[in-house]
């Protein structure tokens, strides 16, 4: 079977983010940049399918040339080939999606699976902007019912389960209230949650070998795609602070100060 | 003039979710700042209970699109995009709940509209509106400009109070959508029962970390006793500890309760993001430089296992 995953390249999510004062933007001196962790986990669930049903596992990512680091990252992670969709400028989710399709297209897989969110953008909405241009069922926010911590994790079991004749996939979702599940007609879009599966480390081979894979390199423009964003940010700024608490030495006053103070309880 | 429709949305029992009313508030704002008339959408298997329970909120219509059964993307995609080109909404708008965040992107993707997730607040007014919306899990407050003509919106809860009724009686339209078949089928839903006020809505929420390791019998005593509910840090969802359904944060449920109490629970950029709304924060926690103390509004550096049990004491001695 054939999966393509995305790689958005994102700040570290531990980066601390700050705002410029005249509202432009943010502050991009001494920020880290990381393969999405969403997108972290996606790589890593096309991985384990790949090695339970067989076939291939293609990591896309559209971005400026930077956008290779995280593509090398996926490709040393195990992932088979790379698709790079060369555009520096702004991009929107609609953007994206309309670019994933067209690479889609070309690719054939039989899944494409997604980070639920890009942690910089927060957007969440890429995936299934993708699944509709592409007329493909979709199930979004997938996780597993095994915790992190269980013995089908330890044994890098998929979280997604393809149906025997291999024409469907169920998918367990994390929705409000518990875990919805859906089974989805192939090729079908997945969008990953943190709980689906805990993503590799990169091996020293793995790295080695990442170096000689194929990045094929497209562009807007060769797939006919106007990436003209329909969002535009117009400002940034930072949110309200909270004002200074204080530490209280114990329960007692803790209980005087909720009761005669912040009059919550 | 423009049309601002809401979507209801109803829970797997039929009943209205409430984070529906908050926006509708939403809505209101958004039909004032643009000159514009709410309509509201009530989509599902039987739509006309709730469409009657929403009648008394001011919108100018209520379409109701029956015929559907339990949520899943595709038929309600198709019946929204549908009703979106036949009452000619210039905005569409639900929740930020699971379903708005699957659903409405997928709309958007259907009528090639742009989308804002997680609307807090406008600037502007009129046809020239912007929306302002979280980046970097809360670290920056955007403001965003959506130039199709359709804009599609999913509300951040916690920034619009809970609509109340305004009076007068809307009138209900049933509107029929051509349903095609799906791709996906729905298999079952494993809801987490729970006695407990649903986390967004409760007064008072009580959350453990990893620090609990795993034992959340103090943190329910106390959400007991004060009539709150349960919610948790990402470390222990992933622990398989707590349900998913616990989990507050960046990409979690997002809380604003009057109290709210983090019981060994670090305080990571990515929990904030859920619950610094909040009115009052206390935070335990034995580590005295865990961040969680700089949103906290009293701090208390302890071992939680003896400080909930002791501070639950105390709280019901007061109740008397
Ligand atoms: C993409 C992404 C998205 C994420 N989204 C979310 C999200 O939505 N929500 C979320 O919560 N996290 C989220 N996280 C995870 C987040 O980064 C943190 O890892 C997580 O919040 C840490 O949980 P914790 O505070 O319970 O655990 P830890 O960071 O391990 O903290 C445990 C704390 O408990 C204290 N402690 C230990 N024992 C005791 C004791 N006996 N008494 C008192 N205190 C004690 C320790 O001092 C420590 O501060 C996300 C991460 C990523 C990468
Ligand atoms: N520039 C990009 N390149 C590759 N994948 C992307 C890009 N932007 C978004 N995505 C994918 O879409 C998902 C959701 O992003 P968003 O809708 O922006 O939150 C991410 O987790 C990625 O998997």
């Amino acid at each position: 079977m054939k999966i393509l995953v995305t790689a958005k390249r994102v700040e570290d999510y531990e980066s601390k983010i700050k705002v410029k004062p005249d509202g432009s933007g943010i502050f991009l001196e001494g920020l880290k940049y990381k393969i999405n962790p969403f997108d972290e986990i996606a790589v890593e669930e096309g991985l384990r399918l790949a090695a339970k049903h067989g076939g291939e596992v293609v990591v896309a990512s559209v971005g400026g040339k930077e956008v290779q680091e995280q593509l090398r990252h996926a490709l040393a992670m195990g992932a088979h080939k790379a698709v790079w969709v060369n555009h520096a400028g702004p991009l929107d989710q609609l953007g994206v999606a309309g670019l994933l399709a067209k690479v889609c297209e070309q690719e054939k897989p039989d899944m494409a699976i997604l980070g639920k969110q890009a942690v910089d953008d927060d957007q969440n909405q890429v995936g299934q902007y993708l699944a509709e241009l592409l007329g493909w069922g979709m199930a979004t926010f997938a996780s597993k019912v095994e915790s992190l911590e269980s013995d089908a994790e330890k044994a890098k079991a998929p979280g997604l389960a393809v149906s025997a004749d291999g024409k469907a996939v169920r998918v367990v979702r994390e929705v409000d209230g518990g875990l919805d599940t859906l089974d989805v007609q192939l090729p079908a879009v997945v969008t990953t949650d943190l709980r689906l599966n805990q993503p590799r480390y990169a091996s020293l081979p793995g790295i080695m070998k990442a170096k000689s894979k194929p990045i094929a390199e497209l562009t807007p423009a060769g797939l006919g795609v106007d990436v003209t964003p329909k969002l535009t940010i117009t400002k940034m700024a930072a949110p309200p602070a909270r004002k200074a608490g204080i530490k209280v030495p114990d329960v007692a006053t803790l209980v005087e100060k909720l009761k005669s103070e912040a009059k919550v309880v | 003039m423009s049309i601002v429709l809401i979507v209801a949305e109803l829970q797997p029992s039929g009943q209205l979710r409430k984070a529906t009313l908050n926006a509708v508030t939403a809505g209101r704002q958004l039909a004032e700042k643009t000159g514009g008339e709410l309509h509201l959408a009530v989509l599902g298997a039987n739509p006309a209970p709730v469409a009657e329970e929403l009648r008394g909120f001011g919108a100018r219509a209520i379409h109701t699109v029956g015929g559907l059964s339990q949520y899943v993307a595709e038929p309600y995609t198709a019946a929204l995009s549908q009703l979106v080109q036949s009452v000619k909404a210039d905005y569409v708008g639900m929740a930020a709940t699971a379903v708005g965040r699957d659903l409405l992107p997928r709309v958007a993707g259907r009528l090639r509209a742009a989308m804002a997730s997680e609307v807090m607040g406008y600037e502007g007014s009129g046809a020239d509106v912007q929306f302002q919306r979280p980046m970097w899990a809360g670290a920056v407050i955007a403001t965003v400009k959506l130039t199709t003509a359709l804009k599609v919106l999913s509300f951040r809860g916690t920034e619009f109070p809970m609509a109340e009724p305004t009076g007068g009686a809307s009138e209900v339209k049933a509107f029929t959508a051509s349903i095609p078949a799906s791709k996906t089928a729905f298999v079952d839903f494993k809801e987490v029962k729970s006695a407990r006020p649903n986390l967004t809505e409760a007064r008072v929420v009580v959350s453990g970390g990893r620090g609990t390791k795993g034992d959340f019998k103090e943190v329910e005593a106390l959400a007991d006793l004060l009539n709150g509910a349960v919610g948790a840090s990402r470390a222990v969802v992933d622990a398989g500890w707590v349900p998913n359904d616990y989990q507050v944060g960046q990409t979690g449920k997002v809380v604003a309760p009057t109290l709210y109490v983090a019981a060994g629970i670090s305080g990571a950029i990515q929990h904030l993001a859920g619950m610094k709304g909040s009115k009052t924060i206390v935070a335990i926690n034995k580590d005295g430089d865990a961040p969680i103390f700089q949103v906290a509004d009293y701090g208390l550096v302890a071992d939680l296992f003896k400080a909930l049990p002791e501070l639950r004491e105390s709280l019901a001695k007061l109740k008397g």
